[in-house]
């Protein structure tokens, strides 16, 4: 008779296997949302040939990816070239076992919820560093040069919006940061905190390497950034990291301002992926209509703006409540 | 030398080679192209950077070099017909018109009227087709990925308007020794006019959502300054020049064709930067407008090519110097005639020759991103460069 697994355990793999399943259905249909959106924007059908309206394209590029030749660059450390794709994708999904979908599915309702998301997508600028630095290519060394001190200068207006909310409501528990929200639109903090949505937004643009702050892999600066020596499963892997931090992020975004599962009628899981869906589009709808920025003026815009904006809104949201 | 040295000397090509040794301390040396999604072809620009700062800039050429010249020089004139339109394929009829009229002007043969109209028409069609894609592919560089397709819709529509006189798409071959090879008919000039009130309303849209937006402004104003000293001494010419502040445009400086009857303004900027290159060639798109409701107003009637034009034509001995202005600058074409059945020498001005030689001059301390947006303001072709 062997021991009987600990539920806890049990719990957490299943779960687990519910994440990749969902962070995988996530890509598939983001994919296809952003070819249509872009074909919408640019007044083509995008996708029309697999399948009805192209439904199935996504899975013919996922298998076109599965098949493609895995290549290793000479003189790179295949070691590390190939870890480089694990490490991003992995923190992605477990940034997801703290997220409340609903008032009851959620993994680990945790006290610092909102602290693991944030520890673990900073891995994220690790795995873009060493693939920049082991692919043995120009192009790749400057997108991860660019990654890092983007992501580090990043970080710090994102944490300090995310501590006006969290002094707000006094947890970095996401589940009760959602639950003290109300049903209606008026009752979100979106309402308390305009100034923090717009930072959080614009720094979450910039930390998900989204346009217009998809420096690190301007194509038509740096050919692809970091992945330009990438094929097959190893460009696969970065690019569904890169979805999984856009839903990790919308999540975050749904969840600090606009109500998380808090919503009338139907049940709040659907509310919840409503919500991060709008926020999805909304990223997408701005990458296909903005320019790239510039790399020093990328920086400027953190330091010069958005750090000091920042800043003072913690300043007031304290004001606040110590009145 | 050492074994190590040895095998460092060998590494790369002669560009590199030659470019390497001179290099700073800490810098790093950055092949751009030549297949790179921002040189537009087959440029090479060998890059020295530190950080994201150039150092140096050098562009290689040579890459589709075609012998255009010497297979002008093997074959006769009619045989060298499409040649010229293949060079710059964005401004093709530019191309065929400079061709055909040097012969013309050498031999004094005087085109109709009427094909005179036709190909100022169709000329300026194309140079509004050249500035789009130009304009398109400008802010692909920059980053934003959706004006390319409303250009090409735009676009599109004025190469269905071509097909119709022309028969082709992109390398028009149209004029002929004496005129153009086929007559405009009412459709053409119907599809044209709506096509110029259609455009009317397009620039409006393209202005309000691109011109004017914030970070295309940042990304464009003040960034690659060229004076018009540095013009002079390289030979710019076209949009980089009248970004400059001079007024230069070879169809008011030096008239061919009917374009003295024709009322048109030549756009000018006096701010040197990119922005001012880029407001001349949305300018001038709407200028192209007014020349062709302008021409089709006051289209002639009469035959489209002379009757005894010349078939396989045997220019006297001499030579002869014809200049037009392209899309890209001052298109020229010298021809000496020994009076032979093929021309003994024929040599083609490229405009972004001269365009691309500033460019290691200006791009000097530039950003990465900066060097892209300079190559891109300079509107070049890169099959015309290297002939």
């Amino acid at each position: 008779m062997i021991e009987a697994i600990p539920t806890q355990f049990i719990i957490i793999f299943v779960s687990m296997l519910a994440i990749m399943a969902f962070v995988g259905l996530n890509a598939v249909v983001l994919v296809y949302l952003e070819r249509k959106i872009a074909g919408f924007i640019h007044r083509r059908p995008g996708p029309y040939e697999v399948g009805p309206h192209g439904i199935l394209q996504p899975i013919a590029d996922g298998l076109k990816l599965v098949g493609k030749q895995i290549f290793t660059p000479t003189g790179a450390d295949s070691y590390l070239y190939w870890l480089a794709p694990m490490i991003s994708i992995a923190p992605a999904l477990v940034c997801f076992i703290a997220i409340p979908f609903g008032p009851h599915l959620q993994v680990i309702n945790t006290n610092v919820g909102l602290i693991l998301i944030l520890a673990f997508t900073g891995i994220n600028v690790l795995a873009l560093c060493i693939a920049g630095w082991t692919s043995q290519n120009k192009y790749s060394l400057l997108g991860a040069a660019r990654d890092v001190s983007q992501s580090v200068a990043y970080e710090i207006p994102l944490l300090i919006t995310v501590l006006s909310i969290v002094f707000m409501t006094g947890t970095f528990n996401l589940f009760d940061i959602a639950a003290g929200q109300g049903a209606w639109p008026w009752q979100w903090y979106i309402v308390y905190q305009p100034l923090a949505f717009i930072l959080f937004f614009i720094c979450v643009l910039a930390e998900t390497n989204r346009a217009p702050f998809d420096l690190p892999e301007a194509e038509s600066e740096l050919t692809a950034g970091f992945h330009t020596e990438y094929s097959g499963m190893g460009f696969a892997m970065f690019f569904l990291a890169e979805y999984a931090y856009m839903v990790v992020a919308s999540c975050v975004i749904a969840i600090l301002f606009l109500g998380g599962f808090q919503g009338p009628i139907v049940p709040g899981v659907w509310w919840f992926l409503a919500k991060v869906y709008i926020v999805l589009l909304v990223m997408i709808w701005i990458r296909w209509t903005f320019p790239r920025v510039r790399f020093d003026q990328l920086l400027n815009i953190c330091w010069k703006w958005l750090i000091p904006l920042a800043v003072l809104n913690l300043l007031i949201t304290l004001a606040v409540i110590a009145l | 030398m050492s074994s190590m040295e040895l095998r460092l000397d060998t590494r790369g090509d002669y560009y590199a080679r030659n470019f390497q040794p001179s290099h700073r301390e800490g810098s790093l040396i950055l092949n751009m192209g030549p297949q790179h999604p921002s040189t537009h072809g087959v440029l090479r620009i060998l890059l020295e950077i530190e950080g994201e700062y150039i150092i140096r800039a050098d562009p290689v050429l040579g890459y589709v070099h075609r012998m255009h010249e010497k297979m002008g020089e093997v074959m006769t004139y009619p045989q060298y017909y499409p040649n010229p339109p293949r060079t710059d394929y964005l401004h093709a009829l530019a191309w065929n018109w400079a061709h055909v009229a040097a012969v013309e002007r050498l031999m004094g043969i005087e085109v109709p009227e009427r094909a005179e109209y036709i190909r100022v028409i169709t000329c300026e069609l194309n140079r509004i087709t050249s500035h789009l894609l130009w304009w398109g592919a400008y802010l692909l560089d920059l980053g934003a990925f959706t004006p390319i397709m409303y250009a090409f819709d735009d676009r599109e529509r004025i190469q269905d308007i071509l097909q119709r006189p022309t028969g082709s798409r992109l390398t028009y071959c149209y004029y002929r020794f004496g005129g153009v090879s086929a007559d405009i008919d009412h459709r053409f000039i119907e599809d044209t006019r709506n096509h110029c009130a259609v455009m009317k309303e397009r620039f409006k849209m393209y202005k309000s959502l691109v011109t004017d937006n914030f970070i295309l402004r940042k990304r464009v104003e003040e960034i690659g300054e060229i004076s018009l000293e540095t013009c002079r001494k390289y030979g710019a010419t076209g949009p980089v020049l009248r970004g400059s502040g001079k007024a230069y445009d070879v169809r008011r400086a030096e008239p061919y064709s009917v374009y003295d009857r024709l009322d048109f303004n030549i756009p000018v900027y006096d701010t040197c930067d990119a922005m001012g290159r880029y407001l001349v060639r949305m300018d001038e798109m709407q200028e192209s407008i007014k020349i062709i409701e302008q021409a089709l107003d006051t289209l002639p009637e009469g035959d489209y090519i002379l009757p005894k034009a010349p078939k396989r034509p045997k220019p006297p001995v001499g030579d002869v110097y014809f200049a037009l202005e392209g899309a890209r600058g001052k298109i020229g074409f010298h021809l000496v005639s020994d009076g032979g059945k093929s021309p003994y020498r024929i040599k083609l001005r490229a405009p972004g020759y001269s365009n691309l030689s500033l460019f290691s001059e200006v791009a000097q301390g530039t950003l990465i991103s900066d060097a892209v947006s300079i190559l891109g303001s300079l509107d070049l072709v890169i099959p015309e460069i290297d002939r």
